[in-house]
């Protein structure tokens, strides 16, 4: 008798096959992690669980973890608060510009920060060359805790950044003017009137920076030598750097998504409990500062961004040094990215072949999946909805293993093909896309939806022909954006690969292993010019500066 | 032109009733209103009908053939919604073809109808334009050129006027009533406002809580309200509470000292007890004899004022005085009223229901 709900339809079957994807490509591997956690050769055994606390040389690495997250979290934090405040309150010169800059530095592939410095600051470093030839002393080693909480944070700040300059536009001037005039100015504002207002975001800004920092594998792997942490021991005890353990691999797979998942809970409580919700009437206008105060604001806004932006600079300058054995020496030539051609032309045609594979497939599953979980509400859109989220909280390089144990053997066997890295690439985007086209969908006025039904059209029809198209520019520009962060994803596809399949950031991180520094220069330069290219067209777009922003 | 007939129709949310049991007959071409307060169901009753919500008992048939499994895209209805809904990517002539394009007619005939359609609403000269760059009376004139066009069996409305400004109001539900009447489509309007029911309707049904309350043409329902209710929302009147009583076999009330009135006549129940009368203003006026009252107030409006009274009995009444003073009444004067005992219309005081010979309902 009923109308229009509980029909089964085509979207019944579209919600359906939905559903059985994720089951088969997430959350089966998942499963699978968690059996071998704790199972060895058949049979239930806490082994992993025994060998992890037996030695320093394996529970340490937790312990490095929780300091340098803790640390990179609170560093960001610190420098990030006065940025956003600095650049809402006061006029910067150059401020819409500086704005970019540090969001480019927030998208660009995330460990050639590591390896950039060491480039400026590591052994044969440019700097340590420089100090050393100066002064006769060597400066202090980049390797280790201080180089992963440096490259960390630097990459990050740009990230809470974002969210506080989002969370300042919404403060209304009014609130400022009405402290003023109780006589609350300046820090004192700052910290009793204007903290509380943003808590919430800096309170999520602070977990989501937590939770990066925590699942990080490119930096310390780089740049940590000794120093590892526990993705790094997740990845030696999987490849197998000492002996094989895939056991144990995926025991401390699990402790880091049940860290990851706790602190997500946590977020989700804190935020949900203190929800503030605020429109600005009339946003804050910039102030005028003179004399010294000047100064210091543009120093510490420009000095930040130096910082930012030195070593995607720095990389670019090195791909024209010359090199000996991998190894920089003097002179500058285009030999690294001739030398290298062959190897460029396939990571790159690899980049761009599996990258728009997974991003075509992408985008239609995030409108499928955004459809039916916001316009045809049911049982199963509920559960596909909570399982959408699984690959935010679960970090790339355990969706890695997780699909790497589950199809390499067995009934289906994906591993080493063009399809397993674009399956990859597609799930680890997944849960962004399909957030922000189901924003986009509920905003969209469900009367247009239904006077395209009453005209005569199908459900799918509506879809296609009314609610994408009048939608299309934010989905282009989430696009684009997921376009970025799939070109510089490196930890998911890191066991999925085979030289037929090694993309740009793969490349790179390939190079700098077998000590190609220069070639790997040349691949960072290469994949920061296509970021950089794909960020400005974001940018171009109708709506694309709005996506930035978190 | 269809009819459409209603049956015991009943509309649940989550166990809370919006539409309880209703039967309503709907006749070819007419222009019909749902009338009623905000949230007594006129919205849910008119998606039901285009087949947006759920049924849950009863049924709806168009021209005597059940529909309620036929999906809506089938139903061969046009809709026109209250913010317009417009598809924001496809200009004007794009949107008014969008349901001949769904219905595969050819390019040329699509073309003259989206021509002759917006024509109707006099929007040609716009075509071209995307609905962001039109005002909210040309997008509701362009929704109402898309509805039309694909020559719907019903059309369907959902207070397609409360987004515009007053005197947009006006113009455009004229053109409402323009193109429905040249098109001879069967309409279903829904509004909260009387006045424009009025101005539009061939039939009205006041809705109340999930209710039909009364179903009549304007006329019938403003001079013979089935219930207080009605009386009160359909126009603006006075209730007096009066006490029926019996005298010499015949059924008086007196509304003011020495003024009885014999209804034995107008009312349909000879048993005495509490009444309530409505007394539109319009059936009160100042004379040199009636029911004594004194002066509250009185609102110089132009061609009339606006006055109000206290009776004896305490109750405020309201009228409109259209002899020109040289000045106004001031509070406390006294005058005497003269009502028009044919525009009065009786209640039974306990359940509201009017007690009038041949009260419709
Ligand atoms: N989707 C819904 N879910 C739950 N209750 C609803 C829904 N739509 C309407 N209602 C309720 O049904 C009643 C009638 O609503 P509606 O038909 O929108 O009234 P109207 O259009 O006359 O203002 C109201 O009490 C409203 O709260
Ligand atoms: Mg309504």
């Amino acid at each position: 008798m009923t109308a229009q709900t509980g029909r089964f339809d085509g979207w019944t079957a579209v919600a359906v096959a939905l559903t059985g994807g994720y089951l088969l490509m997430i959350i089966w591997p998942l499963v699978l992690v968690l059996i071998n956690s704790v199972a060895v050769g058949g049979t239930f055994a806490l082994a992993g669980f025994e060998t992890f606390f037996s030695s320093r040389l394996y529970y340490g690495t937790l312990i490095n973890s929780i300091l340098v997250t803790v640390c990179v979290t609170l560093l960001s934090l610190a420098i990030a608060f006065p940025l956003a405040y600095f650049m809402t309150m006061f006029r910067v010169m150059g401020n819409g510009m500086a704005q970019v800059l540090i969001l480019a530095s927030m998208m660009s592939p995330p460990f050639i920060g590591a390896y950039s410095w060491i480039l400026l600051l590591g052994n044969n470093g440019m700097i340590t060359q420089l100090v050393q030839d100066v002064f006769g002393f060597k400066p202090p080693s980049i390797y280790g805790f201080v180089g992963i909480v440096l490259v960390l944070t630097l990459q990050l700040v740009p990230l809470i950044f974002t969210y506080l300059m989002g969370a300042w536009r919404t403060v209304d001037v009014s609130l400022l003017e009405a402290s003023e005039s109780m006589g609350i100015t300046g820090w004192r504002r700052a910290v009793q009137v204007i903290t509380p207002l943003l808590w919430p975001t800096v309170l999520g800004g602070s977990l989501l920076v937590f939770v990066r920092a925590f699942a990080d594998f490119g930096t310390p792997m780089l740049i940590g030598q000794g120093y590892r942490t526990v993705p790094v021991l997740i990845y030696s005890s999987f490849v197998g750097e000492v002996s094989i353990d895939k056991s144990f691999a995926a025991f401390v797979a699990v402790i880091v998504i049940i860290v990851t998942l706790a602190v997500f809970l946590f977020q989700k409580y804190l935020v949900d409990r203190q929800k503030i919700s605020m429109t600005a009437m009339r946003s804050i206008e910039p102030k005028r500062l003179t004399g010294w105060r000047n100064i210091a604001i543009h120093a510490y806004v420009y000095g930040f961004l130096a910082l930012a932006l030195a070593p995607l600079i720095v990389v670019v300058i090195s791909s024209f040094r010359n090199t000996l054995y991998g190894q920089f020496v003097d002179g500058y030539s285009l030999r690294n990215y001739v030398g290298a051609q062959r190897d460029i032309f396939r990571y790159v045609g690899n980049t761009f072949s599996i990258g728009l594979t997974a991003l075509a497939i992408l985008v239609v599953v995030a409108i499928l999946l955004a459809y039916v979980t916001v316009r045809r509400r049911g049982p199963l859109s509920g559960t596909l909805d909570t399982m959408t989220m699984v690959p935010y909280v679960v970090p790339g390089l355990i969706i890695g293993i997780a699909l790497v144990t589950a199809f390499s053997q067995g009934p289906i066997i994906l591993t080493g093909t063009f399809a397993i890295m674009v399956i990859a690439l597609a799930i680890r985007r997944l849960p962004y896309s399909a957030r922000s086209i189901a924003a986009l969908m509920h905003q969209f006025n469900t009367s247009i939806e239904e006077a395209a039904i009453s005209l005569g059209a199908s459900k799918f029809r509506t879809l296609v022909q009314v609610i994408v198209p009048a939608l299309a520019p934010g989905i282009l520009s989430g696009a684009v954006l997921s376009w970025v962060t799939i070109i510089t994803e490196l930890s998911t596809t890191l066991f999925l690969y085979n030289t037929s399949t090694q993309t740009l950031s793969l490349g790179i991180y390939a190079q700098v292993i077998r000590g190609q520094l220069g070639t790997a220069a040349a691949l960072s330069t290469i994949l920061l010019v296509l970021t950089m290219i794909s960020l400005f067209l974001l940018m171009r777009l109708p709506g694309g500066q709005r996506a930035l922003r978190v | 032109m269809t009819a459409i007939a209603l049956r015991s129709l009943r509309k649940e949310y989550g166990g809370q009733i919006a539409i309880a049991d209703l039967d309503l007959d709907i006749r070819e071409g007419e222009f019909f209103t749902l009338l009623g307060p905000s949230g007594c169901g006129k919205t849910t009753l008119l998606r039901m009908i285009a087949g947006f919500n759920s049924i849950e008992a009863g049924t709806i048939s168009f021209d005597g053939v059940v529909i309620n499994d036929k999906p809506s895209a089938a139903r061969n209805i046009g809709m026109v919604f209250q913010n317009y809904a417009l598809f924001p990517q496809m200009t004007a002539a794009k949107n008014v073809a969008f349901g001949l394009q769904t219905r595969n007619i050819g390019k040329g005939e699509s073309a003259r109808r989206v021509e002759a359609a917006l024509h109707s609403v006099h929007m040609d000269h716009l075509k071209d334009r995307l609905p962001g760059a039109l005002s909210g009376g040309q997008q509701q004139r362009v929704a109402l050129a898309r509805a039309l066009v694909i020559s719907p069996a019903l059309l369907l409305m959902d207070e397609p006027l409360s987004n515009l400004d007053a005197k947009l109001r006006v113009e455009m539900r004229d053109t409402i009533r323009q193109a429905q009447r040249e098109a001879g489509i069967t309409t279903v309007y829904v509004t909260h406002d009387q006045e424009e029911a009025m101005a539009v309707s061939d039939r009205i049904a006041v809705m109340n809580l999930g209710l039909v309350q009364q179903v009549g043409t304007p006329a019938e329902i403003y001079r013979n309200p089935a219930n207080r209710f009605v009386a009160e929302f359909i126009g603006k009147t006075n209730l007096l509470e009066r006490d029926a009583l019996q005298r010499d076999g015949r059924l008086v009330v007196e509304l003011g000292e020495g003024v009885t009135l014999d209804i034995t006549e107008v009312v349909g129940k000879t048993t005495d007890g509490t009444m309530q009368i409505s007394v539109r203003p319009e059936a009160v006026r100042a004379a040199d004899s009636g029911i004594q009252a004194e002066v509250v107030d009185e609102t110089f409006l132009g061609s009339h004022s606006q006055v109000r009274a206290r009776l004896s009995s305490g109750e405020t009444i309201e009228f409109l005085e259209f002899s020109h003073r040289a000045s106004l009444w001031q509070r406390g004067d006294k005058v005497t009223l003269q009502l028009d005992t044919s525009m009065l219309t009786f209640f039974d005081a306990e359940d509201g229901v009017s007690v009038m010979r041949g009260a419709s309902k």
